[in-house]
């Protein structure tokens, strides 16, 4: 066989593989009776598309794949003309002055769709599915974004932190089976800040020891940390309730001005979650241009270089990783005031990829990434969760969310919309400027 | 005594089984502008990486002598604290923040003694605010010290050899160095560029009060810089003395003028 | 309050005392199956540099491959005699190949060859095996359901003979035939063979391997075989007395790796010995910790290695030191 043909049947295969690949898993689940049913039926199983077309599923597939290649074939062969044309387009998005005014703009359109939202959806689930699964995400990736995106640290343990700042909560409004702090329960609102302060003390004294530790063995030492807190929420039960969660109710935030009396319902809970999305948004834009910003990036660029100016990296990478810690405790606090009990079922390694993934999407480093990427993916999640498609099953959601890790990397390491001093050190690194340092994607073996 | 800024006392730096230094002595006076030279693997690298605190020599004593009247041991302190101290470095190879600007490089450079800031940050007052306006302005006059004003919004990455050893100088001197230390400046660097280069460490020197170090192979360069020079063989010091006297050593000429001669010419 | 202190211990020490010997009979077993899969991240990260994150998933199809196996073969019967030694070599020999298969024409194809053809840097490597592990493990509980099944059986698990007064059962013998086999072998092929000095040699500098004409690609591939398939065994016997299920991987995955590390990353021996160890101290406490915080104790173990010694019991031979 030639080379030529060799690498013609290589593409045919791997777009049928594809094909076949996405079948199984949009197709019907499998069981642990019938565990090859899920496969066959993948492939032999009337299918119909929008209701548009009805055919077997293995045909429908097979069909994509052939559209796919032929579209493939047809953008290697004009593709660098559609390119070179829409260039023009790109570069004047892109360019700095428009840059700015292009994000601007997609930001009065999400301010205008996120304010007509709780109208649009009356739906009394969706709406609280949009809180604590989308908007409470936008702000756990802000938080992971600083660790992961600014100091190049990869966090596998940031559900710890969420864990803790949710059971502060449970025990500040005297939810847990231990006694509230002086016997004297406190409303949900007042534990936040008890909340935010004990979790960045956590993450000090986890990041004050670990963080000298190479990029990989941190992320291990961080799962470790997430498993364990795992481990002591559901064992521990005279002090967290254990596995069936806490107990009674964590009573919703409430106001009370003169005497009037104001309960956060969905919607309120909505408005006051999206209020901190944007002021997280605001601290965050003014840290990473100030100069704790950029001492980050130069640590993660060139450790070396960075400690011959003077700058401690210790001290810096202690302090994103306290920061993100706060963040996620807040953002734990907030939740589990709104769901209203607390579950250890939440705290696995899961919800730390998933929040991870919501980084990568969107873009290491880049605020508007990371807020667009979790939008999307979350409100897709948030919307297979109550319209799940035939076949479709809740834990699903992680297999897509793994395969989109792998996409990432191997298509787009950088994120959906880059931040611009990441996109360059990628590539940089990849060619070999730049200097070996403890960075996330910067590093050189 | 106190005019010494560094104050090196038979260091010895090994690693493994390979003696980078062998019992050091260096004495390195405020002001002056001091040379080492010697081959390729004498030890000069390993040497500025002692002084900076990268390196630990297992044996002797680096006592720095910064701000008069406050010495410090350099052994056993890491590179950031020795940094703050008031001592500034090159690369060998130079390093830059690559995806950043030339500007924000040098910047870098002028705020990382400001404490940490991260709520300075956030709320942006007024003391923030004037903070960063006097690191650009500081900024803004070393680069016009050093000539990059015009590639201040140049990514580092793709200034030219010449531009980013002065970059590297510049963001040295940003933090405010009482030494500066310099590992080949010229490597890389075309004639005329080293020349500019030896213009600029005599007014680094003459015109900021800084005190220099520097290793240099290009005798040239070294011999119309330097004011004193130690010269470096197997990571023993073989001489020390003034260009002139350095140049008449036959020890010198022996490990090293010669051979360094033909590494000149072949470099070049 | 002293003497409560003592009767707590000494209730926990009569405790070890009667079960010393059933406990050091299973530290063994758990000790051979960590380190046969503890190989595999070991060989991954002395060739890769990287913290093969999805080899707990590897472990996990070659579970399910004996399961199928199983399942077809055995049913609701009970085999015994030569049917059921043919069903056990049977059940590891699919097992190692479903993994080994998985994890060199899958999983490094399509997660790793592809950065590594762009030089793409460590982490972006560990992101893209984290996303790998998630997505196998996710699929897997699709296709075959995600709660724990049962292994059918292929044996009557016997009683063997007795280590003073606890049984040492057919399955324990099975584990370390299986083991020392696979580890001889193991330790043969990388000392003795072309294909051990191809491994080291790339192991110590790629491109200087690359220079002398070793065939990179092709020394990761076998890499991932060789990795997969002790994986893929190390699977099936694990099934065989647990349970075959999606999530089986992680635990095991955690312990296997944390046994690497104790032996000293990307050294092989090493992560024999580690497994064994950490077979052991795990089962030995079981007396003094409640079982839920066993995999605590290793947690611990794991960030006090990475913390203190991260170049393990015998060195990280092929690793740099950070
Ligand atoms: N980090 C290190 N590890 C091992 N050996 C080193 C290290 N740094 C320097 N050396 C050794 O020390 C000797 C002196 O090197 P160096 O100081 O770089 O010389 P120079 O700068 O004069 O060319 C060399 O033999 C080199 O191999
Ligand atoms: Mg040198």
């Amino acid at each position: 066989m030639s080379t030529e043909m060799r690498v013609h049947l290589r593409r045919w295969l791997s777009f049928f593989a594809m094909a076949a690949l996405i079948a199984i898993m949009t197709g019907p689940s499998g069981s642990n009776n019938a565990p090859v049913q899920g496969l066959t039926q993948s492939f032999a199983q009337p299918y119909s598309y929008f209701g548009l077309f009805r055919a077997q599923r293995w045909m429908i597939f097979f069909t994509f794949a052939l559209v796919a290649l032929g579209l493939q074939t047809l953008w290697r062969r004009s593709g660098g003309g559609v390119r070179a044309r829409t260039a023009v387009l790109r570069q004047g998005f892109e360019a700095p002055g428009r840059r700015r005014a292009t994000v601007l703009s997609a930001v009065v359109v999400v301010a205008l769709v996120a304010l007509f939202i709780p109208h649009l959806i009356s739906n009394p689930g969706i709406q609280s599915g949009i809180v604590e699964q989308v908007l409470a995400y936008v702000i756990l990736a802000l938080g992971l974004n600083v660790v992961v995106g600014w100091a190049g640290l990869l966090d596998l343990g940031y559900v710890g932190f969420y864990a803790i700042g949710a059971y502060v909560t449970a025990w500040m409004t005297g939810r847990l089976p231990i006694a509230a702090p002086f016997h004297h329960p406190v409303s949900s609102f007042a534990a936040i800040p008890v909340a935010i302060v004990f979790t960045m003390l956590a993450g000090v004294i986890l990041g004050a020891p670990t963080l000298r530790l190479r990029g990989d063995y941190l992320a291990i030492v961080t799962l470790g940390f997430g498993e364990i807190i795992l481990v002591f929420s559901n064992n521990l039960t005279n002090v967290t309730g254990g596995s069936q969660g806490t107990n009674p109710y964590i009573p919703s935030f409430t106001f009370r001005i003169g005497g009037l009396k104001y309960l956060f319902g969905n919607v309120g809970y909505y408005f006051l979650v999206a209020g901190f999305v944007v002021v997280t948004i605001v601290l965050f834009r003014l840290l990473e241009h100030s100069r704790v910003g950029r001492a980050w990036t130069a640590i993660r660029e060139d450790e070396v270089a960075a400690e011959s100016i003077g700058i401690n990296p210790l001290k810096y990478k202690v302090m994103a990783f306290a920061i993100g810690a706060s963040v996620s405790g807040f953002a734990g606090a907030v939740t589990a005031s709104q769901i209203g009990v607390v579950y250890p079922s939440t705290f696995s390694l899961y919800f730390s990829v998933n929040v991870l993934t919501l980084v990568i999407f969107g873009g290491m480093g880049s605020i508007v990434g990371v807020i667009f990427g979790s939008i999307l993916v979350q409100g897709i999640a948030v919307y297979l969760r109550f319209y799940p498609p035939s076949g479709y099953q809740a834990s699903d959601l992680y297999m897509y969310l793994g395969a989109l890790l792998i996409m990432m990397m191997i298509y787009r390491p950088a994120g959906l919309i880059p931040s611009r001093r990441r996109r360059r050190e990628i590539y940089q690194a990849e060619d070999g400027i730049g200097h070996e340092g403890d960075v996330l994607l910067g590093e050189q073996s | 005594m106190s005019d010494l800024v560094f104050d090196v006392k038979n260091i010895t730096l090994r690693f493994g089984g390979v003696v980078s230094l062998n019992d050091v002595t260096m004495e390195h006076r405020r002001g002056e502008i001091l040379a080492v030279i010697g081959p390729n693997g004498a030890g000069k690298t390993s040497l500025f990486n002692s002084l900076t605190g990268v390196y630990r020599p297992q044996e002797g004593t680096i006592t720095l002598n910064a701000r008069e009247g406050h010495p410090i041991s350099v052994i056993g302190r890491g590179a950031y604290r020795i940094a703050s101290a008031g001592v500034a470095r090159t690369f060998q190879a130079s390093r830059m923040f690559s995806a950043l600007t030339t500007f924000e490089n040098v910047k870098i450079g002028a705020e990382s003694h400001k404490g940490l800031g991260a709520v300075g940050a956030m709320v942006r007052g007024p003391a923030t605010r004037r903070g960063e306006r006097e690191s650009d302005q500081k900024t803004f006059e070393l680069l016009e010290f050093v000539g990059l004003k015009d590639q201040a919004n140049t990514l580092s990455a793709s200034l030219s050899y010449g531009a980013r050893r002065r970059l590297e100088i510049a963001r040295g001197l940003a933090t405010n160095p009482v030494a500066l230390l310099l590992d080949e400046p010229a490597a890389g660097t075309n004639p005329a560029e080293k020349l500019e280069l030896a213009n600029l460490i005599r007014r680094v020197r003459d015109e900021l009060g800084v005190t220099i170090l520097l290793i240099e192979h290009d005798m040239k360069l070294v011999m119309s810089v330097a004011e004193r020079l130690y010269v470096l063989n197997f990571g023993s010091v073989i001489a020390t003395g003034s260009p002139a006297e350095i140049r008449s050593n036959q020890a010198v000429i022996d490990a090293y003028l010669g051979s360094s001669e033909t590494q000149t010419s072949e470099a070049s | 309050m002293s003497a409560s202190i003592i009767s707590f211990w000494s209730t926990h020490f009569a405790l070890l005392k009667s079960e010393f010997w059933y406990l050091v009979v299973s530290g063994i077993t758990t000790g051979f199956l960590y380190g046969m899969v503890a190989v595999g991240y070991t060989m991954v990260y002395g060739i890769l540099r990287l913290i093969n994150f999805a080899h707990s998933e590897i472990f996990m199809t070659g579970a399910f491959a004996g399961y199928f196996l199983m399942r077809r073969f055995v049913g609701n019967n009970t085999p015994s005699g030569a049917q059921s030694i043919l069903l056990i070599v049977g059940g590891i020999a699919v097992g190692a190949l479903a993994s080994s298969l998985m994890a060199a024409f899958v999983l490094e194809r399509v997660a790793y060859r592809p950065l590594r053809k762009r030089k793409a840097p460590p982490l972006a490597y560990l992101i893209s095996a984290i996303g790998a592990s998630y997505f196998l493990q996710n699929l897997a509980g699709k296709e075959f359901g995600r709660n724990p099944i049962a292994m059918p059986q292929p044996y009557g698990n016997a009683n063997v003979f007795t280590v003073f007064g606890s049984p040492f059962n057919q399955y324990d013998l099975l584990v370390v035939v299986a083991g020392i086999l696979s580890l001889v072998a193991l330790d043969i092929i990388v000392s003795r063979t072309k294909l051990g000095r191809s491994l080291r040699a790339v192991a110590q500098d790629t491109e200087t391997a690359s220079l002398m004409g070793v065939d990179i690609d092709k020394t990761i591939m076998l890499t991932f075989l060789i990795g997969g398939a002790m994986a893929g065994a190390a699977g099936f016997l694990w099934g065989l007395n647990s349970n075959v299920g999606s999530t089986m991987g992680f635990v095991p995955g955690i312990k296997a790796f944390t046994s690497a590390v104790l032996g000293g990353i990307g050294n092989l021996r090493g992560a024999m010995l580690g497994g064994m160890i950490l077979g052991m101290v795990e089962n030995l406490a079981e007396p003094f910790v409640t079982s839920a915080y066993i995999d605590v104790v290793a947690f611990v173990i794991l960030v006090g290695l990475l913390m203190f010694r991260p170049t393990g019991i015998l060195g990280e031979r092929l690793g740099r030191v950070a």
